[in-house]
């Protein structure tokens, strides 16, 4: 099913959650919307189950007008972050609720509810759990029995408000590998919230980047890494420095020495240097290029990240250099970015 | 939050901690404090009530419990909470729900006014409602008119009872419902459910222990409730008399042992209420709510 989010704006008495939000979801698609807490993704998830209403702006559910359809009429399943598991139901009525409490006419019969349950625990692989309660089973298999519960009404859409941030790493990684599986068997199209950015890029098709209730970006995982499109994006997504710089006949300046990159497309004036601490050149000769000398060195994995103070101009900037690096305190180093971007300073 | 409840109470364990721990002597003192209070207000009053009643013998406390004019008070003792605890179950209910899972404006001032026969005097309740409903008040000759009888009659003693009684499901349904949020209630309506099977399904089960907890408090009350009662009543014998105001009459008539034995009831009653009360917090202290204000 497509899903598409027409300038959709929600206020919360008098306060903008989303402005003007628009969105299309492409049918069997797996999505994350990632941000950081309060910019809006729960709401706009929460929009899209029906659990809100939108103040302005229209949701479409293929050629549908969903916007003022209940949640119940949208046939959407819902994961959310503390499951939500009934607790006084075993782990088998907890996943047939769905198809308990439809109308006599499409209700299935009791045997064929339950055969529907232990199926969908063997897809979510927790066979022989149907007696448990919610209460016996750790954070992970909640989780999983709370998305058999949701994929248990054959949902059109399958909404997740942050599925893995209760539960702790390992098990996240885990069952992150595990959701792209099903995500693949069942083909159901799939929206997830999170604030983890290395878990909305290994999983998603497509990641909806946003902040302050707007979209930011809609891109894959290499479009929003390698193409950042505003310096929020830069700064959310991966490591990123940044330097002031002025831009001048088409140079870019740290103050008052040109530093070897040219620019076309940017007005002369002040903006930021954003790039990637590990996408930098060394230097051995500094005709055009920035310097400066180390202040911090610290070491990180397979790298080392130092710190350096550039010019006279005070600023710091983060850069990674090879292990076997002599960099030491004090000691000068030369480089230019790799790959960068300019934006106007605001 | 779905994460199993380990205790409500976290100074449960600092009892007896070195730090905290009292001298011998400190602790014996307040120990005995205590409980001579308890001897002297609650467990001495206790022993004379049922003393009293069977002071001369059996056959004389089956004698006054036959009394028709006190088989009648039981009686409408018992159709007053046999209709005021229902009332106040679904007032309590509807009340709680409103408040623990909406949010609109004046939703302090409704809990406010939940609080409100907490707050006043039982005799002023009553006093309202001869204001009210009595021959000179505005409603008076409309209610004469149609030949509705509400003052010293059933219907006024069962208002008395429900004004004075409405607290005690609502409050003890509100922290537990609050604390509980709405998320099962989403997960049941993004699951298909409509209203009604969501409350019936989801929300009671939840609930459940509170709601019993709260009805038994709310019963005890409606049974011994005497000021607001004594107002509206008119202590018709035998018509309009409930349990409490029938032992002040006999007490007045110097029938005491008429009067105990009617009172021993009572305090059976009270009785088998705290023994149901402790067998409910010492199961599902957990899931009942944090407040014990009563």
């Amino acid at each position: 099913m497509e899903v598409r989010v027409s300038n959709v704006r929600k206020e919360f008495a008098t306060f903008p959650a989303l402005h003007d939000v628009s969105l299309d979801i492409k049918s069997g698609e797996l999505i994350a919307l990632l941000g950081p807490s309060g910019s809006g993704k729960t709401t706009l998830l929460r929009l899209i189950a029906g659990l809100e209403e939108p103040t302005r702006g229209q949701i479409y559910f293929g050629e549908q007008d969903a916007s003022h359809r209940s949640i119940q009429e949208r046939n959407v399943g819902f994961v959310f972050q503390h499951y939500a598991l009934f607790r006084h139901m075993t782990v088998a009525d907890n996943i047939g609720f769905g198809l308990k409490v439809r109308p006599g006419a499409t209700r299935p019969s009791k045997a064929e509810i339950r055969r529907r349950a232990t199926e969908l625990l063997n897809l979510v692989q927790l066979p022989g759990l149907e007696n448990r309660y919610p209460a016996q089973l750790s954070g992970g298999q909640r989780q999983r029995v709370a998305l058999a519960r949701a994929m248990a009404i054959e949902p059109k859409v399958l909404l997740l408000d942050e599925p893995f941030g209760a539960l702790d790493a390992q098990v996240r990684r885990e069952l992150r590998r595990w959701l792209r599986e099903i995500h693949d068997t069942t083909g159901h199209t799939t929206v997830f919230v999170t604030h983890d950015q290395e878990e909305a890029l290994e999983l998603a098709d497509r990641v909806v980047v946003m902040s302050q209730g707007r979209i930011e970006q809609v891109g894959t995982a290499d479009d929003v890494y390698d193409h950042p499109k505003s310096p929020f994006v830069y700064g959310f997504i991966g490591d990123s420095s940044t330097l002031p710089v002025k831009v001048e006949n088409s140079q870019l300046w740290v103050s008052d020495r040109p530093i070897g990159l040219s620019i076309t497309d940017e007005p002369d004036g002040p903006a930021t240097l954003y790039f990637r601490p590990h996408e930098v050149d060394l230097l051995d000769d500094c005709g055009g290029c920035i310097a400066g000398t180390v202040v911090a060195s610290r070491r990180v994995a397979g790298t080392r990240r130092v710190e350096l103070e550039i010019g006279g101009a005070r600023e710091r900037v983060e850069i990674e250099l090879p292990i076997e690096h002599p960099a030491a305190q004090k000691s000068r180093i030369a480089f230019r970015p790799r790959r960068w971007r300019v934006f106007p300073s605001a | 939050m779905a994460e199993p409840v380990t205790s409500s109470n976290p100074g449960r364990y600092a009892i007896g901690s070195a730090a905290t721990a009292e001298r011998p002597i400190t602790r014996i003192i307040l120990m005995s404090v205590a409980f001579a209070f308890l001897a002297i207000f609650l467990v001495m009053p206790l022993v004379i009530v049922f003393t009293e009643a069977f002071s001369r013998g059996l056959a004389p406390f089956w004698e006054n419990l036959a009394d028709p004019d006190t088989l009648s008070a039981i009686r409408l003792t018992l159709i007053v909470a046999a209709i005021s605890v229902p009332l106040n179950l679904v007032f309590g209910v509807a009340a709680a729900w409103a408040i623990a899972k909406f949010e609109f404006k004046g939703k302090a001032f409704l809990i406010t006014l939940i609080d409100l026969p907490f707050s006043v005097s039982p005799v002023i309740s009553g006093l309202v409602y001869v204001l009210l409903f009595g021959s000179t008040s505005l409603l008076g000759p409309w209610l004469k008119m149609h030949g509705i009888v509400i003052l010293f009659a059933v219907p006024g003693i069962v208002l008395a009872t429900v004004f004075v009684t409405f607290p005690f499901v609502a409050r003890e349904l509100i922290p537990l419902m609050q604390e509980q949020g709405t998320g099962d209630e989403e997960a049941a309506l993004s699951l298909g459910a409509n209203g009604w099977q969501t409350f019936w399904f989801v929300t009671l089960p939840n609930i459940k222990w509170g709601l019993l907890y709260g009805v038994l408090l709310c019963n005890a009350r409606a049974m011994g409730e005497f000021g607001a009662v004594s107002v509206v009543s008119g202590h018709i014998r035998g018509v309009t008399n409930t349990m409490p105001l029938h032992v002040e009459i006999l007490y007045n008539e110097y029938n005491a042992v008429g009067a105990f034995a009617v009172a021993s009831l009572l305090a059976g009653l009270a009785l088998v209420t705290l023994v149901l009360k402790t067998l409910l917090e010492m199961r599902y202290g957990e899931e009942l709510a944090a407040t014990r204000g009563h």
